[in-house]
């Protein structure tokens, strides 16, 4: 437990950095530009594909293990409960 | 001492929360356009095969964006299962039974922040549960960071077959963050961490743990389980998503978990995708999972009530497993029909060995405590058919 904390706090902290040095104080810029992107919009570059499929694998996993959570998706509500 | 443990993890969960809204909202102010997920209309049967346990039936979702701004979505799943697993045979008759979960969702777009609610209902004989998620996700420095929220409530009412008098009421919550980085042009990061806590009847009301008993032929006795009233459990995972210099992804993922049952799991996955000509898609995926048993599980307990919780579950027994996986997707145009775009149909695999390190098969003839330990392989596939439009 402890040590989820620790690595929670540090990502809080390491998002916070990160905003603040977005809006300009550290003169942080985005380094890949929209031009460069074909890769990462390519569709075999998605963590996600197929909401169903996917979410099908998890409940398998779920009811079968004792750890739960932390299995993907950003909370954008894509049905994968 | 536990209920100290949850009310401490709420409050440092609600710092957590406002922390993290502020955060959003700020980043806003630097954020760049989202894009609702695409209209699609899927079907899939899905199908396991494992322990004596077969599970099986139809999952369907459709989605709908209206004018870029608001998409709604529906998704309905059944399984249909048969179960004469160890813990059926060993304490109890085989059955079998039916779920069914509806889920409806809205997403919403307002300028450029991303806003997702859902409820779902999951229905069976003796088990019934609600659940509400919202959902915020922001992108913004350039489009390079993505950040999200999330919090589920959940109510749930667990019954007994056979005994009109019992029913009990579980609780859950469920805290999440979630931040992607794109690291480089073909790089993409992700981390991801989830809060969970249950409050309630937390136990399967049918299970039986074993103990040593002198006077039984056997040499045990059975007795019915008793876990905590409440769980708490935290989940932190880290995947990255690499383009190669060819065109294919090859991703990476590494998960803990904890919980104040005393179980500490970690998995690692690794997937490879290839495209194949003739629009085919192959994904082939490794995953390695282990965990440890939960503090009041034991496989023999020296003699009845030997502990105020008692558990012989084997899903908190210490044990590890390892699933190997592929997938072949063919995508096809659909410029001929009107209304759909495209459409994919995809059949996946995946075979999944358990090894108990601390459960024991007590079919096995035996002394009582010196049974093999127990294992078994699962088969699990999906047939997966999509439409957009």
């Amino acid at each position: 437990m402890k040590s989820i904390r620790s690595f929670c706090f540090a990502l809080t902290i390491a998002m916070a950095s990160f905003t603040l040095g977005a809006c300009g104080s550290m003169e942080l810029k985005p380094w890949v530009s929209p031009y460069e992107r074909n890769n990462l919009a390519d569709p075999i570059m998605s963590f996600n594909r197929d909401p169903v499929s996917s979410a099908y694998l998890h409940h398998v996993y779920q009811a079968r293990e004792g750890a739960r959570g932390a299995e993907g998706g950003s909370g954008g509500g894509c049905g994968c409960n | 001492m536990v209920a100290v443990a949850v009310t401490r993890f709420k409050v440092t969960a609600v710092i957590r929360l406002i922390t993290l809204v502020a955060l959003v909202v700020f980043a806003m102010l630097n954020s760049h356009a989202a894009i609702l997920p695409e209209d699609r209309a899927d079907i899939m049967y899905h199908s396991y095969d494992g322990g004596g346990v077969k599970v099986d039936g139809p999952s369907v979702l459709v989605r709908k964006a209206y004018k870029d701004k608001i998409s709604v979505w529906a998704n309905y799943y059944v399984d249909m299962i048969s179960s004469a697993s160890i813990d059926v045979v060993s304490t109890a008759s085989a059955y079998s039974e039916e779920r069914t979960e509806t889920s409806l969702g809205v997403d919403y777009l307002h300028g450029k922040t991303f806003f997702g609610l859902s409820f779902t209902n999951s229905d069976e004989d003796d088990y019934a549960s609600d659940t509400v998620n919202f959902g915020i996700s922001q992108d913004f420095f350039g489009d390079l960071s993505t950040i999200g929220l999330s919090y589920g409530y959940g109510k749930d009412t667990v019954r007994r077959n056979g005994d009109d008098v019992f029913v009990e009421k579980v609780h859950k919550q469920n805290f999440g963050v979630s931040f992607s980085q794109v690291i480089t042009k073909s790089l993409l990061v992700n981390l991801t961490y989830n809060g969970i806590t249950d409050e309630g009847f937390l136990n399967n009301p049918y299970r039986s743990v074993r103990y040593a008993d002198p006077l039984s032929a056997i040499g045990y006795a059975f007795e019915a389980e008793r876990y905590p009233e409440t769980r708490t459990s935290s989940a932190a995972a880290i995947r990255g998503v690499y383009y190669l210099p060819y065109r294919a992804a090859l991703k990476l993922e590494y998960r803990h978990f904890s919980d104040t049952w005393g179980i500490v799991a970690n998995n690692g996955e690794l997937a490879y995708t290839h495209p194949l000509p003739g629009s085919l898609t192959m994904d082939v995926r490794y995953r390695y999972y282990t965990q440890s048993e939960a503090d009041f599980y034991s496989d023999l307990f020296p003699r009845t009530q030997a502990r105020n919780f008692l558990a012989r579950d084997k899903e908190l027994a210490a044990f590890t497993s390892n699933s190997f996986g592929v997938s072949l997707s063919y995508e096809f145009g659909l410029e001929l029909m009107p209304f759909f775009t495209s459409g994919e149909i995809n059949l996946s695999a995946d075979y999944v060995s358990f090894d108990y390190a601390n459960f024991r098969d007590i079919t096995a003839a035996a002394p009582a405590g010196s049974e093999p330990f127990y294992e078994f392989n699962a088969t699990v596939l999906r047939l997966f058919f999509s439409l957009r439009y």
